[in-house]
């Protein structure tokens, strides 16, 4: 037995503290205690994914059996918020639309942002030619309207049932840019480091330097961005749904609900109006809060006193 | 700029090749007609020809000012446009308008008043108006309207010049739903920027040597911090003129949103071609705006 078990623990809970999950428990606590309207947002984002994973259990009826007995009902102890004119209730159809905004809502800022880190990241590093010719092309795509480019590439790729994926790309597009131009400005203060001088000078091939050495130097600035579209990117899934270029019926979502039954039966059902509204709003404003606290808590620079 | 703008026309006229289905098609799907008479159609608008010499004709059109003659309505592209662009310029404006006459004053107070419960106050404000999709908003101000005044926005478009009244109850209601966001935006830029320059030293000098706060908030403080909050606001702006397609569909307004969505829905393209390249335009014209404007409210801007 060694002479200090006692210090030889207390080092091995230090040491344990600080990784694993009590480390990541603290950072939680630390979090809500110091951001309290982070936290807020992150309890709505939250309380959507359990509403998404768990729909098929909570959700009280079929979110696409039509019902011709029970056409837009009020909200009553039976249906919390009344009916559509198809008699689906409209509760379980809002808890399976937030499958569909979570869905595309990460699929779009994960992978728009991801495409938007590598490009910065390349035409920072490469510099010359191939940055001003991503620069010219992101130029391209950031001048077209947001909600045009959208149009575009739904009717391109064809929208409709199953085509989820294609409402995903197409909502993708407009966020490369935006985050290509971020990524890369922080990137150009990256490249002049003098680590990255002795990466290369050790024989650093270009690959490496800008995956291992670069990108996590600029993932505060990448992760801003991320969760600043996922609102985003719920916002304009929402629009494209209205239009009818988005998500199509039957499947649940929240745009679609609003465009057919919520504009036609205003005056009869207004729940139809207002529900979808209410859901799409809570969520943006859940990520909109934890985003803004998470910039707060990354980027020292614009931290506000 | 230029650059720019030829890459959003190549852009535009390759998706729109990509799409499926082209006008001739639209036009006779579902009834039973001779394929020759296709083939003519197209041979008619030209659609039979490579890919890049439509392209060239298009150009080249383009650069004499002539859009072409809309592929569905056979009217000129510049006769269609032009009867929506007053309806969506003038929406622009109001809501341009009514956006800063909230944000500025708000945001200074806010960062006046910071951490008190008027700035509080004034940013769940603004933080809802980023939440709401601004065509719920227009959804709720229709709804609000119906169920307490038994009355809805008129559908029938009245220019300004003729018929003011009616003019603006039509265009006042998706003016405050798309302001609102609008506002949001630009109030939130509004705070962040002047509480940036109210911690600058030549504020407390301005302090130090007996200037009233009114004067020191408005004359120092504001002027130095309205480069960012012009840039929001200016670009917002060139977005609004084209985007703003869901509210228009909300309030059943002609505008170049609603006609762009048609255009794409007849694959009509001279029209789509010349709509996008308009927006582009005024997007990439009011950035280099913006960037003059720079040189007016603060001389230590220079372009060489």
């Amino acid at each position: 037995m060694s002479v200090t078990p006692l210090a030889e623990e207390l080092a091995r809970r230090r040491f344990e503290e600080h990784q694993g999950w009590p480390r990541f428990r603290r950072a939680v606590a630390d979090f809500v205690r110091r951001r309290p309207l982070g936290a807020i947002g992150a309890a709505l984002i939250v309380v959507m994914i359990l509403a998404a994973a768990l729909a098929d259990v909570i959700a009280p009826y079929d979110p696409e059996q039509a019902s011709f007995a029970d056409l837009l009902l009020p909200p009553s102890g039976a249906h919390l918020v009344g009916t559509d004119p198809f008699g689906r209730d409209v509760l379980t159809r809002l808890l399976f639309g937030a499958r569909t905004a979570l869905l595309v809502g990460f699929g779009a800022s994960l992978s728009g942002s991801t495409l938007g880190l590598v490009l910065g990241v390349v035409g920072a590093y490469l510099g010359g030619r191939v940055d001003q010719v991503i620069q010219r092309m992101m130029d391209v795509l950031i001048s077209f309207p947001l909600i045009v480019l959208a149009i575009a590439v739904v009717s391109a790729l064809g929208g409709g049932e199953g085509k989820v994926y294609n409402v995903v790309i197409a909502i993708s597009i407009p966020i490369i840019p935006r985050v290509a131009r971020v990524v890369r400005a922080s990137a150009l203060a990256i490249v002049a480091m003098p680590y990255i001088e002795a990466a290369r000078s050790v024989g650093s091939g270009a690959t490496r330097i800008m995956f291992r050495h670069i990108v996590p130097n600029v993932f505060a600035p990448f992760l801003i961005m991320l969760t600043a579209f996922l609102g985003q990117a719920i916002l304009l899934e929402a629009s494209l749904s209205f239009l009818g270029l988005g998500v199509n019926e039957p499947t649940p979502a929240w745009g679609l609900m609003l465009r057919g039954a919520g504009m036609q039966f205003m005056e009869r059902a207004p729940w139809l109006a207002i529900a979808p509204g209410v859901a799409i709003s809570l969520a943006v404003f859940g990520f909109n809060l934890f985003g803004d606290s998470l910039r707060d808590a990354l980027d020292p620079r614009l931290r506000t006193a | 700029m230029l650059p720019t703008l030829l890459g959003v026309a190549i852009l535009t006229f390759v998706v729109m090749r990509l799409v499926p289905g082209d006008i001739v098609e639209l036009r006779y799907a579902g009834g039973s007609v001779a394929p020759e008479v296709i083939a003519r159609e197209r041979h008619q608008l030209g659609l039979d020809k490579p890919i890049a010499a439509q392209f060239a004709d298009w150009m080249g059109g383009v650069v004499t000012l002539d859009f072409g003659t809309s592929l569905w309505t056979n009217r000129p592209v510049v006769e269609e446009v032009q009867i929506r662009f007053g309806l969506s310029l003038e929406l622009a404006l109001l809501a341009t308008i009514l956006a800063v006459a909230l944000a500025v004053p708000l945001g200074v107070i806010a960062a006046v008043r910071q951490d008190t419960w008027v700035d509080y106050a004034i940013r769940i404000f603004s933080i809802g108006g980023l939440a709401m999709p601004s065509f719920w908003i227009g959804i709720l101000t229709i709804l609000a309207l119906l169920t307490l005044f038994h009355w809805s926005p008129p559908l029938e478009f009245a220019p300004i010049w003729k018929d003011p009244v009616a003019n603006l109850a039509q265009l006042i209601w998706p003016a405050i739903a798309v302001g609102y966001r609008y506002s949001a935006v630009s109030m939130r830029m509004t705070r962040s920027s002047v509480l940036e320059v109210l911690r600058e030293d030549y504020i407390r000098t301005a302090r130090a040597k007996g200037a009233s706060e009114r004067l020191v908030v408005v004359r120092h403080a504001l002027r130095n911090s309205l480069l960012p909050v012009v840039t929001v606001i200016s670009l917002e702006f060139a977005f609004l003129i084209g985007g703003l397609v869901v509210t228009e569909q909300v309030f059943n307004l002609n505008g170049l949103g609603h006609l762009l969505v048609d255009a794409v829905a007849h694959r009509d393209y001279t029209l789509i071609q010349a709509l996008v390249l308009i927006m582009a335009m005024i997007f990439v014209v009011i950035n280099f705006l913006v960037d003059m404007l720079y040189v007016v409210l603060d001389p230590r801007v220079r372009y060489a």
